[in-house]
């Protein structure tokens, strides 16, 4: 996973809310069997539109999406998390996320900022024109006219984004815990083996 | 004297491997269900990296998502191909993944296939106060009979394959107590429509709501599955409903389950599990039972939720600017008018099926309105799809599939179907459907489908009568 600290570029003034993951990728583009090239099947019905947002000389390619409340709501498919990087997006900022999702954006190395509503006000006012600075280190989103919006973020996915952690690698390093773990629990509940 | 613990909190503390000093915690998982959309990449990054899974007697797969519902073997027994090469790929990839790490495996032309979310509890796989995970969000579902179950991505699932645990951070918890008795044509799936209406999209996010109250205690298995399973729509990542009498007596025969003296060490550890007086939650939201209708989402959000005697709102009758854009977004989408009673809104699409309501308790309750009546000539599709195939056998015991056929609805193989139109059951273009199934999301059936989600009786009264309709009109 490539770490993340630095970001600074366009936004792309999005702002719905309760934008879906059916939006984000419709179903009909989970039928790969990697992770690669999602970014073709992204927003599909809202970029069927040649004039979207997305493909717009002003924001194709832009690292920031700015939306409304509970972006990534619905289904639990990572496909969503893959899609926007693929889109060359690094960040996302919205007052809330749904729970899979954000965890699925930090496991690829999307960084979803959680800010006011007032914020991203400002922020979509600012991103029709002017780019917009995001520090992880410091937890705060800037833009280049002195606004300064600082944010919290669960100190574990900090860590994780900052250094591309592969957490599975990490978990390994509890293996004997976990065995210790699974021993107690065949002799507490031994029933829970499964009995086929 | 210790703490009192919430339901949640019971389960949560009897799995945490390690807790790290910021509160993460190592989680145990004791089920795991994969299915064939989300685990290729998962098996894929398994096999780059030389990892096996670590317990695959605690794994069960099965395909449900991209398995047609049309026949699946030919007149000699042979398996039909599958005309979709993407569908066709995935589910071969969960067929050579599943025996070469040892996974259990259901393939898709055995007699217990079904939608993972059926199966599970089914099978007895699924029990209550144990941690279960699968690469869906509909993974709530088995909250229904007291686990702790939740989606996962595909990274987490992964994480689970190679390592058996998860690393979470504790969620905040939410009692949703629905008091009193529920009204006659008033069922499972209109509860938990009333619930999403009342606390929005996002109303349980960042927590696990415990469904309380008499309406829930009096429900069957099926209806507490119908109600765990939609806690994902309200924002909740997991529900749970306390496992109790009518739990064990489901569960008890079942395939997987404990036998002998493990059932009862089994059934006196769950019915410690009970939130305990005096425990309290972050968050209370109660219902009157009384208050539900048959109801019905006008929208594109499953908390667009009116009661089938309404009409579609105005969008700027919305207090939040935001949701008066989407609701407006929304009316434009499934091309309706404010004002509009939903009795009045025709249906060409019936679907019937789903995690949510796939069940025999769903089919009877179908069947019951559809008896002696035939579907509306406008209707041009409607969809009976049971949740797996023991459901189906079941049915057709019980001469459900006839009553279906007979009406001039189609009786299907199971899967998800038309919930997601990952296969090639979907809602055409512009058109709706009265569906039993979870999502009314922009394009869900298909691109361009309306979806309206309704109870299984609501969806064949609306078969019937070629529109949405009030299901207590047909049971006078």
């Amino acid at each position: 996973m490539t770490p993340l600290n630095l970001i600074d570029g366009r936004a792309i003034p999005f702002g719905l809310k309760n934008v879906d993951t059916d939006v984000i990728i419709p179903a009909h583009w989970l039928k790969t069997t990697t992770r690669e090239g999602m970014g073709r099947g992204a927003f599909e019905a809202i970029r069927k539109d040649p004039d979207n947002i997305f493909d717009s000389a002003e924001y194709k390619g832009a690292p920031i999406l700015i939306a409304g409340d509970n972006f990534g709501c619905g289904s639990s498919r990572e496909h969503a998390a893959w899609a926007l990087g693929d889109l060359g997006i690094r960040v996302v900022i919205a007052p809330s996320y749904s729970d899979i999702f954000s965890g699925n954006a930090v496991k690829n190395g999307i960084l979803p900022v959680v800010l006011p509503q007032a914020a991203i006000d400002r922020l979509m006012e600012v991103a029709q024109t002017d780019p917009i600075h995001v520090d992880l280190e410091n937890q705060t989103v800037t833009t280049m006219f002195q606004d300064r919006f600082t944010f919290e973020i669960d100190p574990f996915r900090k860590m994780c984004l900052l250094e591309g952690l592969d957490e599975i690698s990490l978990t390994e390093k509890s293996a004997a815990a976990i065995g210790a773990y699974e021993q107690k629990l065949a002799q507490d509940r031994p029933w829970l083996q499964p009995s086929l | 004297m210790t703490r009192p613990r919430t339901l949640y909190e019971k389960i949560w503390d009897a799995h945490v491997v390690e807790q790290r000093p910021d509160g993460t915690c190592l989680i145990f998982i004791d089920r795991h269900l994969v299915h064939e959309v989300t685990s290729p990449q998962a098996f894929a990054g398994l096999r780059a990296s030389g990892r096996t899974v670590r317990r695959p007697d605690l794994t069960l797969a099965v395909p449900d998502h991209n398995v047609p519902t049309t026949a699946r073997l030919d007149a000699s027994g042979n398996r039909l191909p599958i005309a979709d090469p993407e569908s066709a790929a995935q589910l071969a990839a969960l067929e050579k993944n599943a025996p070469e790490f040892g996974i259990r495996y259901i393939d898709a032309v055995a007699p217990e296939q079904g939608i993972v979310h059926v199966v599970g509890p089914e099978q007895g796989f699924s029990l209550p106060g144990t941690t279960i995970v699968c690469g869906d969000s509909h993974t709530a579902c088995h909250g229904g009979i007291g686990a702790l179950a939740f989606g996962i991505g595909t990274s987490e699932v992964e994480h689970v394959l190679a390592t058996q645990t998860l690393l979470l951070q504790p969620s905040k918890t939410m009692e949703v107590r629905v008091e009193g008795e529920v009204g006659p044509g008033v069922s499972a799936k209109d509860i938990i429509l009333h619930i999403t209406g009342t606390i929005g999209a996002a109303g349980g996010t960042g927590h696990v709501i415990e469904y309380t109250g008499s309406a829930i205690r009096a429900l069957s298995i099926e209806g507490r599955l119908t109600i765990s399973n939609m806690a994902i729509e309200g924002g909740a990542r997991a529900g749970l409903i306390a496992p109790d009498e009518t739990t064990f007596a489901y569960l008890k025969g079942r395939p997987y389950a404990p036998k002998g003296a493990d059932w009862d060490a089994a059934v006196a550890y769950w019915e410690s599990l009970a939130t305990d007086p005096g425990a309290t939650y972050d968050k209370v939201v109660i219902i009157d039972a009384a208050d539900i209708a048959p109801s019905v989402t006008w929208g594109t959000s499953p908390e667009d939720v009116v009661p089938i005697t309404g009409v579609v709102p105005d969008p700027a009758s919305f207090a939040d600017p935001s949701k008066q854009v989407a609701a407006a977004k929304s009316l434009a989408y499934m091309g309706l008018e404010p004002g509009t009673r939903m009795q009045d809104v025709p249906v060409e699409n019936i679907f019937i099926g789903s995690c949510t309501n796939s069940r025999i308790e769903d089919m009877r309750a179908a069947a019951a309105v559809i008896k002696g009546r035939k579907k509306a000539a406008n209707v041009k599709w409607a969809i009976v799809v049971p949740g797996s195939g023991l459901v189906k056998a079941q049915a057709e015991a019980e001469g459900l599939d006839r009553i279906f056929t007979d009406a001039g609805l189609e009786w299907r193989e199971p899967g998800c179907s038309a919930c997601l139109a990952m296969n090639p059951d979907k809602v055409p273009a512009g058109e709706r459907c009265a569906s039993t199934s979870n999502r009314n999301f922009v394009g869900r059936q298909g691109p361009g489908s309306r979806t309206h989600l309704v109870s299984p009786a609501m969806a064949a009264a609306a078969a019937v009568t070629g529109r949405l309709t009030d299901v207590r009109e047909l049971m006078a």
